[in-house]
């Protein structure tokens, strides 16, 4: 399967990259509770692409571990850039009067999460999720 | 996409039908919070049965139109989350603090009229 790109500029394709990732997770073979988690950490990625770069774009790309399938997501943006990365993953920190939740509730849902931001340059959040 | 609010005796009713925009759900918000003191109604149920996810800014947005409800003295009650989106939503750290829910319309219902008919007891 080919990477599926999702360019992200409005709030019309959060809900795209949303139903994206259900159509590839489910082609995967997640199960049902698994595309629910999935659906929702691209939501929360893809808001603060939208929030705080203002454009950027979701990856969606299929990954194996000795036989295992996973879904590896990539939300990358060349926005501001986070400056303290440590406190934007601590819940309750919000530079927007969010929840704070988004990062740090992200981290919680899938398997592995890698956070790589550049003040002026951009973040990339790369997430995977594997099948149970 | 604009929601269908259905006003019922003195209850209005939002039934969402698909997935939503942030744009519309904040819209549905203004328009109950609005309609709440144009029809004089005493409570307000959303209907999310057909959201496959409900995230951060969404959670955030249903408790803000409960406590904005509230402040226009009616009571509101969030029906028919799924069961793997109350997963989700725990795992997240989601709670919809200080917002009833039920299980799916008629639960709702139960629970409004029961709100209306204490209060008219003890305002008799
Ligand atoms: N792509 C990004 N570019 C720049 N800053 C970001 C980006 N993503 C997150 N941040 C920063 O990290 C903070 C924490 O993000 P997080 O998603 O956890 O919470 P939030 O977006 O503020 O609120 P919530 O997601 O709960 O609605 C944000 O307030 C923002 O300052
Ligand atoms: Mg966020």
């Amino acid at each position: 399967m080919d990477d599926v790109r999702v360019p992200i500029s409005s709030d019309l394709d959060l809900v795209r990259a949303r139903e994206q990732g259900r159509v590839l997770a489910g082609q995967l073979g997640f199960q049902h509770s698994d595309l629910t988690l999935i659906a929702t950490a691209i939501s929360e990625l893809a808001r603060n692409i939208l929030r705080y770069a203002r454009r950027g774009e979701i990856v969606l790309q299929q990954a194996q571990d000795s036989g295992v399938p996973g879904i590896v997501i990539i939300a990358q943006d060349e926005g501001p850039g986070i400056p303290d990365v440590n406190r934007a993953m601590e819940p309750g920190y919000s530079t927007a009067g969010g929840l704070g939740l988004g990062l740090p509730g992200v981290r919680r849902i899938m398997d592995e999460f890698e956070i790589v931001s550049e003040v002026g340059h951009g973040t990339v959040v790369t997430v995977t999720k594997w099948k149970r | 996409m604009a929601v269908p609010i259905l006003k019922q005796g003195p209850f209005l009713i939002a039934s969402i039908q698909s997935a939503l925009t942030d744009t519309d759900l904040v819209q549905l918000r203004d328009a109950l919070v609005g309609q709440v003191g144009s029809y004089r109604s005493r409570g307000v149920i959303v209907d999310v049965t057909a959201l496959d996810v409900l995230d951060s800014f969404a959670s955030r947005t249903l408790r803000d139109l409960a406590h904005m409800v509230r402040l226009r003295g009616a009571e509101t009650v969030i029906v028919g989350i799924q069961p793997e989106v109350a997963f989700t939503m725990v795992r997240l750290g989601l709670t919809l603090e200080g917002v009833a829910t039920a299980l799916d319309l008629e639960e709702g219902l139960f629970y409004l009229n029961e709100k209306l008919r204490s209060t008219q007891q003890t305002t008799q």
